[in-house]
């Protein structure tokens, strides 16, 4: 039997402490959890980033290889986003394969990437129309304790901005630094007992009616946003949640990538 | 509902050495019996579970420090219905193994399809482990004194493995918590607890089980305790 | 395993090996129990260039149903390699050498799990190479077996599991991925420290049966090193010092001790009875 049976005494716990503007984790309801980033965790990888937000933990692996481009874009290099929910991070995720959330997942973060125009498609270019670098952007949830889109985003915007395009092992040159240009971070909220909560944690989630994601590039613009789950929010709710993933996403910036 | 003699022996313990043993350590010769958390093998004792050794005059055993809770005829528990059926409730018990409640066993006179009026999916209740098979099958029931449909105030999960330490030796640890924070106190055996008082209470009481959780093994817990319970009150008084 | 030739030289004539170990040397080793929050036990082992994450859900309800034995638990080992694990990319899900892997670890643990404890349920056991430099199935069941004790599960002892191998002509101990590549046969070894069954045995390449003797000891012998690593793990996990407040705690934990006692706090000596019945 699960451990993770949804009563209402926990529920309606949930629902008192936000009434007051309170977590169990002793946030208020704007506050996100800490964000800790590893970069370089896999030396096999062009580049990684293991990701803790809170007790969420999330790895995310490049790896790059030669291969032609798309026919309507033939000096761009091509970006895959792909999520595994592995059953090893909760007994929620079951093995087999990928699920609806785990490919709404792939695609919120992989959104993201592309909207927000992170990467210089054309620095990936080797020869136009014939060879360019194909790259595979993997997130790998570890440990699950609430906000995946949020952990996963930051885990492969920072795997992207630390990895190296592998030129040399390929024979097409010198190693370069992944050509990127913004850096879209998420931030997630969910809607509790007719409030706005950012950052859910596992419990939060399940008792959540209504999930949002915003995602914001350093320029102040939005780049991509996903409304998730059955319950509604309001106009104002929805403003305000992008007023705080602009300043989530300043912090981030400045705390990750001194920007 | 007695105190087991498992409970009895960890909290005896407080005082004792504090001996962790890992699967396969050897543990004594022969003339010992293999109680829980052991196994015998040519005649010599070894721990199968990572826990506290415990040594009796005639047997040994090894108090686990994780692991599932695994149901025992007379156990009271604290159990969240997952289920409804037209004669039965499914009731989940933080275990591997699904308890489900026959309407014969609640304490209401419910018609065959009438359940959900009495009981609906995510209640809570506290009730007893009333069978248990040989193949583990399990059912809980509500019919006896003091069991009953539980509401409001807030459940803390802990490992089974610590109940006896949260009761203490005759209940003395949970009379502590209870009286420093005038909250009233259900303990599962399988590792709920239901809190009900004023919210500063419930999270103090809180934070007290989480203190047993984390150091149930450690060495003056009692008093360690009993120093963040008196901590809560300085500036009550006047 | 074997036919492919390289320049390197694999092992000199001081018995030096590419990484300047000698031949029954292990890769530097570090194993740490109880990593993760959600899963009911965890195990986290770096050896060499290996990282490997090992995860215990269970004892828990099977699912699907038909699989259910109802005399024991099933063990169900699943092991994974991250897509960015290896230098090619590999294509996430399980292919035929993953679900291989998958069951001679599940027959290993199998062995000394207490399956009996547990009818009609399932240990589920989940081990993801997250970097991989050859031997990830030793290492995958050397975490396992820290993962299951973690969790609680009654065993019979651990098990400690190490490869050996053949690299140009010498017998050598725990290979790394040119080894292994380059080399001419390789044979994970797992035992049951306590009593020397050998639970998980595989041979592949070309040995005399000599050759296989002196790789079977090699690997035995290590295997003792790693079961006291193995152990070393778990207590560090389970030794906590006394009276220390974990960081996460919350905020409102009063950090300095009282002035003087509390007048209440009368220690009446109910029966546990009455606390377990409620006020």
């Amino acid at each position: 039997m699960s451990e993770e049976a949804i009563s209402f005494i926990m529920r309606d716990h949930i629902h008192k402490l936000i009434e007051k503007n309170q977590r169990a984790d002793g946030r208020s309801r704007e506050e996100f959890r800490k964000v800790t980033v590893e970069t370089g965790f896999v030396n096999r990888a062009e580049g990684s980033a293991m990701v803790y937000l809170g007790d969420t933990r999330v790895l995310a692996g490049i790896k790059s290889q030669v291969g032609e481009p798309f026919p309507d874009t033939p000096d761009k290099g091509v970006l895959t986003t792909n999520a595994e929910l592995i059953p090893l991070a909760s007994e929620s995720f079951e093995s087999g394969p990928p699920k609806q959330p785990s490919i709404e997942l792939a695609r919120v973060v992989d959104r993201g990437i592309r909207e927000g125009q992170a990467v210089d498609f054309k620095k990936l270019c080797i020869k136009a129309g014939v060879e360019v670098w194909i790259n595979f952007v993997d997130v790998h949830v570890l440990d699950y304790d609430g906000n995946l889109f949020d952990a996963a985003n930051i885990a492969a915007v920072s795997a992207l901005k630390s990895a190296t395009i592998p030129a040399s092992r390929f024979d097409k040159g010198a190693d370069y630094p992944f050509p990127m240009k913004h850096v879209p971070i998420s931030a997630t909220f969910v809607k509790i007992a007719g409030h706005l909560v950012a950052d859910p944690s596992f419990d939060e989630e399940n008792v959540a009616s209504a999930r949002l994601t915003v995602v914001t590039i350093e320029t102040g613009n939005l780049c991509a946003m996903q409304k998730g789950l059955g319950g509604s929010f309001s106009r104002a709710e929805v403003e305000k949640a992008i007023e705080l993933s602009l300043a989530f996403g300043k912090k981030i910036r400045a705390q990750l990538f001194q920007m | 509902m007695n105190e087991t003699n498992d409970s009895k022996e960890e909290c005896s313990r407080q005082d004792s050495e504090r001996e962790l043993v890992l699967p396969g350590d050897f543990i004594t010769d022969g003339k010992f019996k293999a109680g829980s958390g052991t196994y015998m093998d040519g005649g010599k004792i070894y721990a199968s579970t990572l826990g506290i050794k415990s040594m009796r005059s005639d047997f040994v055993n090894v108090v686990p420090l994780s692991g599932q809770y695994i149901p025992k005829v007379g156990d009271q528990v604290i159990g969240v219905v997952v289920e409804v059926g037209p004669s039965n409730w499914l009731v989940d018990i933080n275990s591997p193994y699904p308890a489900p409640m026959h309407i014969n066993e609640a304490p209401w006179r419910v018609d065959f399809g009438d359940t959900a009026r009495y009981l609906k999916v995510g209640e809570s209740i506290l009730a007893r482990i009333f069978m248990v098979d040989e193949v583990k099958h399990v059912q809980v029931s509500m019919k006896d004194h003091g069991l009953r449909k539980i509401q409001g105030g807030e459940m803390v999960t802990i490992s089974h493995s610590k109940v006896p330490r949260v009761i203490g030796r005759n209940g003395s640890m949970i009379q502590m918590i209870k009286n420093y924070t005038n909250c009233m106190i259900i303990v599962g055996q399988n590792g709920r607890i239901w809190i009900d008082g004023s919210a500063e209470g419930i999270e103090n009481a809180v934070k007290a089980i989480r203190i047993i959780d984390v150091e149930a093994q450690a060495v003056g817990l009692t008093e360690r305790l009993k120093e963040f319970l008196e901590g809560t009150q300085k500036g009550k008084k006047v | 395993m074997g036919g492919a030739t390289t320049n390197l030289k694999l092992i000199d004539e001081n018995g030096m090996r590419i990484d300047g170990r000698r031949p029954d040397e292990l890769r530097p080793l570090k194993i740490e129990a109880g990593v993760l929050k959600r899963a009911d036990g965890s195990a986290y082992v770096e050896w060499g260039e290996n990282k490997v994450l090992a995860a215990v859900y269970g004892p828990r309800e099977c699912h699907p149903r038909h699989l259910q034995n109802p005399t024991q638990a099933i063990v169900q080992c699943n092991y994974n390699m991250a897509s960015f694990s290896v230098s090619d990319r590999k294509r996430p899900g399980p292919d035929r050498r993953s679900q291989e892997i998958s069951k001679i670890i599940s027959e290993a643990l199998e062995h000394v799990v207490l399956t009996h404890l547990f009818p009609r349920t399932s240990i589920d056991v989940y081990i993801e190479v997250l970097q991989a430099n050859a031997g990830t199935r030793c290492a995958g069941l050397t975490a396992a077996s820290v993962a299951l004790a973690d969790a609680g599960v009654p065993m019979k002892d651990l098990i400690a599991s190490c490869a050996s191998g053949k690299v140009e002509n010498s017998i050598v101990l725990d290979l790394r991925n040119e080894e292994d590549n380059f080399g001419s046969a390789d044979v994970p070894l797992g035992i049951v420290p306590r009593t020397g069954e050998i639970v998980l045995l595989q041979m592949d390449g070309d040995l005399s049966v000599e050759e296989f003797k002196t790789a079977l000891t090699m690997s035995t012998d290590a295997c003792y090193k790693i079961y006291e690593l193995q152990k070393d793990a778990l207590r560090r996990k389970y030794c906590v010092a006394p009276a220390e407040i974990p960081a996460n705690m919350g905020a409102s934990i009063p950090a300095q001790p009282p002035a003087e006692s509390a007048g209440e706090g009368n220690d009446s000596k109910d029966d546990a009875a009455n606390d377990q019945g409620g006020l």
